[in-house]
């Protein structure tokens, strides 16, 4: 495997929410999102109900990876923000710790350089907290004392089950 | 890379469908949303030309039940098979938990088929995957053309583990849940082996 499988305990989500929260509130923003560089979400906060949050986080990781992709064509290692500027919405998106991508998405009652000034500060944080979780699986998976892993008993019975 | 989040009690995992040009790795997908009830299917994203060629890729999440309390979703993602997006298809392997290679049974298919396998092998070490110890499946798609090659040369040509191999015909469904199930299991095995 290329890299430690990423698995989030209950206080590390009580903790990316708690400053996606104060980002959202912060940056005035309507919806604050953590996701990996695969596309799997992580955490979020603010409003999501016309949203379809699996579709964003898939679409934004290969916007990311296709933007990196660009990145290496002109020998930048990697753009670390994007920003896209819609008619009412707007989305501001930048790498944190490397895995991680966090998702900002506001209106006209914020602006862009609030927001970038609120995720300098929130994208550090993330960004701690990523690194902690990254190191605990990986000496996880270096030990073998994964052993919190609820698959390792899964029988063929309980994958045959899915399909029936 | 298998993501298991134990604050929402769910476990992501990410399959990609790879395979040459115009060899049905979108139909796969397309039938698997078409006959996945609602509730257990998120959006078809496709990112496509004009011309309904994959450009980017294809996205299709799906929930198939529970696993020891867990949900068991499986994100699906098809590449776009023409060479020239090769860098996209890169992009898509990163993080990939098993590859579905979807085979055009075609004679005039072959020189294809042997050269995305190759490209699939390149491109996964790229990521940092060996095939070789990857969950894989292979799919002889287009059975029902009267050009497709007899299985055992396929088999011959194209298997390069002891992957299990499927007989299909994607716009019919054929074989298509018979594959994906395969290669849902081999990620369950390979993710209770570790």
């Amino acid at each position: 495997m290329s890299a430690a499988d990423l698995v989030i305990m209950d206080e590390d989500h009580r903790r990316f929410a708690d400053v996606l929260e104060r980002l959202r509130s912060d940056a005035n923003a309507n919806l604050t999102f953590l996701q990996d560089r695969n596309g799997q979400q992580i955490a979020m906060a603010g409003v999501v109900d016309n949203i379809d949050t699996t579709s964003l986080a898939s679409l934004t990781a290969g916007n990311v990876a296709a933007t990196d992709g660009l990145a290496k064509l002109i020998g930048e290692k990697e753009f670390s923000i994007l920003f896209h500027e819609g008619e009412n919405e707007h989305l501001h998106i930048s790498v944190v710790a490397s895995r991680g991508i966090l998702v900002v998405l506001f209106d006209e009652k914020s602006s862009l350089g609030l927001v970038r000034l609120r995720v300098k500060k929130a994208g550090a944080e993330l960004g701690t907290i990523m690194d902690e979780v990254t190191e605990r699986e990986q000496s996880r998976q270096i030990s073998g004392t994964g052993g919190a892993s609820p698959f390792s008993e899964i029988t063929d019975d309980d994958i045959d089950a899915l399909f029936s | 890379m298998t993501f298991i989040n134990y604050a929402a009690r769910e476990i992501n995992c990410k399959i990609v469908y790879y395979g040459p040009g115009l060899g049905g790795k979108t139909t796969n997908i397309q039938y698997i949303y078409d006959r996945t009830i609602q509730g257990a299917k998120g959006k078809l994203i496709s990112l496509a030309t004009e011309s309904d060629r994959t450009l980017f890729f294809d996205f299709l999440p799906i929930e198939l039940g529970t696993i020891r309390g867990f949900k068991t979703r499986f994100h699906l993602y098809t590449v776009p098979g023409q060479v020239f997006y090769d860098a996209s298809r890169k992009l898509i392997l990163k993080g990939v938990d098993g590859v579905v290679f979807v085979a055009d049974s075609q004679e005039a298919r072959m020189d294809a088929n042997l050269e995305a396998i190759d490209n699939l092998k390149l491109n996964l070490r790229d990521n940092g995957f060996d095939l070789a110890t990857l969950p894989y499946v292979l799919q002889f798609n287009k059975r029902d053309l009267p050009t497709a090659l007899p299985v055992d040369q396929l088999t011959r040509e194209l298997r390069i583990k002891d992957e299990p191999i499927f007989e299909a015909v994607a716009s019919k469904g054929t074989g298509v849940f018979d594959t994906l199930k395969a290669a849902v299991k081999q990620v369950l095995i390979d993710l209770k082996s570790r």
